[in-house]
C-alpha cells in the first residue's frame, strides 16, 4: 500500500501545525466563528448534538496495522474506548476534546493519517473499491488513480471553498462496490482498444434531492485524467449554485443545465487549460503504482485439507466463510469481511479492543493491510484459505464473527438523533430493533441478500435511497415518522427507492419491516430471487398492501 | 488593507466613482460595466473591478487594455472568484491580479497560487489579521500537490527533481 515520502510527511506535518495555530488564532480573536468554522471542518472537526466529532481520514478506505492500532490508541485516550466507521470509509471519534484535537492530529500524523477534508465544502476523501487488488475481474489496482486523485485535491488551491462538498468515488470491476453512481463523479477504470482509460459519470448524489449520475465521458485517456477532473470542477466552482446550500451539489447544476452542456462547458475548458501543467508525470503515475504491486502470495492451496476439517465440523464456521468470504485472484486465498454488525449492535462500531485484534489478524494473516467498506464493514483481504480459521476463532473472541454480509441485519445506518445535530430522528436504535427482530441466523439465511439502508434526516448520510429496505427518519410534529422506500440499489444497476406511502412511527418499525419481509417472501419466484429481482418483477403494489391494508 | 508577498503596499488604483468621467491619465479601476467607455481614454492606466461571476472569456478581450484585475469576492467563503483568476491566467492575462472583499490570512496561499498577485481585505478583516499574520501564512505552509500560478514547485516536481 501507499507509503509517505518526505513530502507527504512534510505536508501533513505543516497543515497540522496551521491548525494549531487557527485553533489559537480563533481563541486570541484574530478568526471570527464563522471564519473559524470552514477551517474546522476541513480539518475533519464537527460540532455535533453533545461534542465535537473527529472524522479521521482512511484514503479510499486503505490502512494497516500500526494505523489500526494507532486508531484504538486515539479511542482510549482521546475518547471513549470506541471509534465509528463511516460510508466514506473512514472513522469517526465522537468524544474529543476540542483542545486535544492537535494531539489527535500529531498522534495521527505519526502513522501517516490526518483529517484533511473529512468535511468542508471541499473535495472530500476519495473511495475505492474495498476489494481493490483482490477481485478476480479487475483491470488494474484503482487505488493508484485515487491516490493520484488523493494528491492533486488536496488543499486544491482553487477547490477549497467549493458551493458544496464534493465526493469522488474510483472503481476497476464491472461489478460496483463503491456506489459509483451516486457521487458528485464516479471514475470507473474501463478497457477500449486494449487500452486502460476512465470512464467518467457526473452528478449523483444523495443528500434531500437523489439522484443516478450521468456519463459525461465514455473514454479518456488516463494522462488526462487530472486534467479533465480539474475542467469539470471549475465549471462547477463557477457555474454551480451559491444562494441555496441545498441547490449547490453538482447533481442541481446537471439537472438545470442538462449534461450536454455541462460537458461542452468542460470540454471548451479542457481544451484551452494548460493540461500538461495539471496532469501527473508519468514517473509519479509509475512511483505512486509500485506500492500498489500486488503481494507476493505463494500459492497455498496445498494447506487447505485443514481447513476442509474445520468447515466440516463447525456449521458456524462454514455459515461464516460462505456468507463474508470473497474469492482472491490468487489461488489458496480469500478476502474475508469482519461485520461490524453484530445482532443487536451500532452498526460501524468498533472497540479499542476489536480494533487491535484486526490489527494484530492483518498483521499475521492479511499482508499487514486492511480495508474498510463502505457497508461500514471491515475487510481483511488476502488470507490464505489454511488460515481462515484461525482468523475466525479469533473474530469469534472478540465479537466480530457476525456472517451476515450483505443481510438484511448487515444495516447501514446514520448516526441520527444519538449523536448528530443536524438529525430529525433515531436510526442507530432502530438499526438495533431490526437487528433484533432478524437474530436467527436461519432466518437470514433464508432471507438472502437485503440491504437495509436507515437515515435520521432529508441529509441521507445512512443512504437510505438506495436501500432495498430505505428508511428515512423524519420529524412530524415533534414526533419521529419513519419513510419507507423500497427498491432502491447502490451497484451497478443503481436505483433510487420507491416510497411505499405514508410514513410509521418508531416503535412500528421492525413490525413494518418484518410485513415487507414476509411479503417478499410470499411473492418470490424460488428462492433464489433476491428481494431486487422480486420487488422489480411485481412491483410496489403488494407490499403497499401489506403495509396499508385496514 | 491592500498587500501581496512583500507585506502591506500602496494603492495605486483609485476606484472611478459613479457619476465621474473617466479620466485620459494617471490609473483608474472602473467597474466591468464602464469598461466599453474607458478603454477609449488611451492615455489612462486602466483597472477593471469585475464581480465574482464575471465570464472571463468575455473579459479576455479587454486583457490588452488592462493593467489590473480586481475580483471580488463577496464572502471569503464564495470560491469562485478562485476559478475565474486561473481561468483568467489560462486565458494569458499577465497584468496584476487583486482579490478584493472580505477574505482571510488563510487564504493567501490559495489566491497567489490561482493567480492572484495582491488582496485587498476591508477593515475590519486588516484589524483582526494584520499583514504578519497573511505572511506569516505563506511561512506556514510550503508544500503543494499542485504546481499553482505563484512561482512555486509542486510536491510532484520535488520528487522528480531529488530522483534526478
Amino acid at each position: 500500500m501507499y507509503r509517505y515520502d518526505e513530502f507527504d510527511r512534510q505536508f501533513v506535518a505543516e497543515r497540522t501545525a496551521e491548525f494549531r495555530s487557527q485553533v489559537a488564532r480563533r481563541l486570541d480573536g484574530s478568526l471570527t466563528e464563522d471564519e473559524f468554522k470552514p477551517l474546522r471542518l476541513m480539518n475533519g472537526l464537527y460540532l455535533q448534538l453533545h461534542a465535537y466529532m473527529l472524522r479521521v481520514a482512511i484514503p479510499y478506505g486503505t490502512l494497516d496495522s500500526r494505523q489500526m492500532l494507532m486508531l484504538a490508541h486515539i479511542a482510549e485516550t482521546w475518547d471513549r474506548g470506541y471509534g465509528h466507521f463511516t460510508t466514506r470509509q473512514n472513522i469517526q471519534f465522537n468524544w474529543p476534546k476540542l483542545s486535544e484535537v492537535p494531539d489527535i492530529l500529531d498522534a495521527l500524523a505519526s502513522v501517516e493519517m490526518h483529517a484533511i477534508q473529512t468535511s468542508g465544502n471541499c473535495i472530500r476523501n476519495t473511495t475505492s473499491d474495498p476489494y481493490a487488488g483482490v477481485a478476480p475481474e479487475e483491470i488494474e489496482d484503482p487505488r493508484i488513480t485515487a491516490e493520484l486523485i488523493r494528491q492533486w485535491s488536496s488543499l486544491h488551491p482553487e477547490f477549497t471553498f467549493l458551493g458544496r462538498k464534493f465526493k469522488i468515488a474510483v472503481t476497476a470491476s464491472a461489478e460496483d462496490r463503491v456506489a459509483l453512481r451516486l457521487h458528485d463523479i464516479g471514475v470507473q477504470i474501463v478497457r477500449q482498444d486494449g487500452k486502460a482509460g476512465y470512464r467518467i459519470f457526473v452528478g449523483g448524489g444523495m443528500g434531500r434531492t437523489p439522484m443516478i449520475s450521468r456519463e459525461l465521458r465514455g473514454f479518456l485517456s488516463k494522462a488526462d485524467l487530472l486534467p479533465y477532473l480539474e475542467a469539470c470542477m471549475r465549471v462547477y466552482n463557477l457555474h454551480g449554485r451559491r444562494d441555496n446550500k441545498y441547490k449547490a451539489r453538482i447533481k442541481i447544476l446537471i439537472h438545470e443545465k442538462g449534461i450536454e452542456a455541462f460537458r461542452e462547458q468542460v470540454d471548451s475548458e479542457f481544451a484551452t487549460m494548460k493540461r500538461e501543467a495539471i496532469a501527473a508525470p508519468p514517473e509519479e503515475v509509475s512511483r505512486i503504482a509500485a506500492y500498489f504491486s500486488p503481494p507476493a502470495l505463494p500459492d497455498r492451496s496445498e494447506e487447505e485439507a485443514k481447513y476442509s476439517r474445520a468447515y466440516q465440523s463447525d456449521p458456524d464456521f462454514a455459515a461464516w466463510v460462505q456468507r463474508n468470504t470473497f474469492e482472491h485472484r490468487t489461488n489458496g486465498y480469500v478476502a474475508a469481511t469482519i461485520s461490524l454488525k453484530p445482532i443487536g449492535g451500532v452498526p460501524g462500531d468498533a472497540t479499542a479492543e476489536q480494533m487491535r485484534v484486526i490489527a494484530d489478524l492483518a498483521e499475521s494473516f492479511s499482508q499487514n493491510e486492511i480495508r474498510i467498506t463502505h457497508e461500514q464493514n471491515i475487510v481483511l483481504p488476502h488470507v490464505a484459505v489454511a488460515n481462515l480459521y484461525a482468523v475466525y476463532r479469533a473474530l469469534q473472541g472478540a465479537g466480530l464473527d457476525a456472517p451476515n454480509k450483505g443481510l438484511v441485519t448487515d444495516i447501514i445506518a446514520c448516526p441520527g438523533l444519538d449523536y448528530c445535530a443536524l438529525a430529525t430522528a433515531r436510526s442507530i436504535p432502530v438499526a438495533q430493533a431490526i437487528s433484533n427482530r432478524f437474530a436467527s441466523p436461519q432466518r437470514q439465511a433464508e432471507i438472502g441478500p437485503l440491504a437495509i439502508k436507515i437515515s435520521g434526516c432529508i441529509n441521507a448520510c445512512g443512504h437510505h435511497h438506495v436501500g432495498a429496505i430505505g428508511i428515512l427518519g423524519l420529524d412530524k410534529a415533534g414526533v419521529e415518522s419513519y419513510q419507507i422506500t423500497l427498491g432502491g440499489d447502490a451497484t451497478e444497476s443503481a436505483a433510487l427507492g420507491d416510497r411505499t406511502g405514508p410514513g410509521f412511527g418508531y416503535d412500528e418499525l421492525p413490525g413494518v419491516v418484518e410485513k415487507i419481509v414476509d411479503t417478499y417472501i410470499s411473492e418470490r419466484d424460488g428462492d433464489r430471487e433476491t428481494f431486487l429481482q422480486t420487488y422489480r418483477r411485481v412491483g410496489m403494489q403488494p407490499f403497499r398492501e401489506a403495509l396499508y391494508a385496514a | 488593507m491592500l498587500l501581496d508577498q512583500s507585506g502591506e503596499i500602496e494603492d495605486h488604483w483609485p476606484l472611478l466613482a459613479d457619476g465621474n468621467s473617466v479620466p485620459n491619465a494617471g490609473y483608474a479601476l472602473v467597474p466591468l460595466a464602464r469598461l466599453d467607455e474607458a478603454r477609449d481614454q488611451d492615455g489612462v492606466y486602466l483597472g477593471a473591478q469585475v464581480p465574482n461571476d464575471a465570464n472571463p472569456e468575455t473579459l479576455s478581450q479587454h486583457f490588452g487594455r488592462l493593467g489590473l484585475i480586481s475580483v471580488d469576492f463577496p464572502s471569503f467563503s464564495d470560491g469562485r472568484g478562485f476559478s475565474i483568476a486561473a481561468r483568467v491566467r489560462d486565458l494569458g492575462f499577465t497584468g496584476r491580479m487583486r482579490a478584493e472583499g472580505p477574505v482571510i490570512a488563510d487564504q493567501f496561499g490559495y489566491l497567489l497560487s490561482c493567480g492572484f498577485d495582491e488582496v485587498s481585505v476591508p477593515d475590519d478583516v486588516a484589524i483582526r489579521q494584520p499583514a504578519e499574520q497573511w505572511l506569516a501564512q505563506l511561512d506556514r505552509i510550503s508544500l503543494s500537490y499542485q504546481r499553482g500560478r505563484s512561482g512555486r514547485t509542486s510536491v510532484l516536481d520535488q520528487r522528480i527533481a531529488s530522483a534526478g
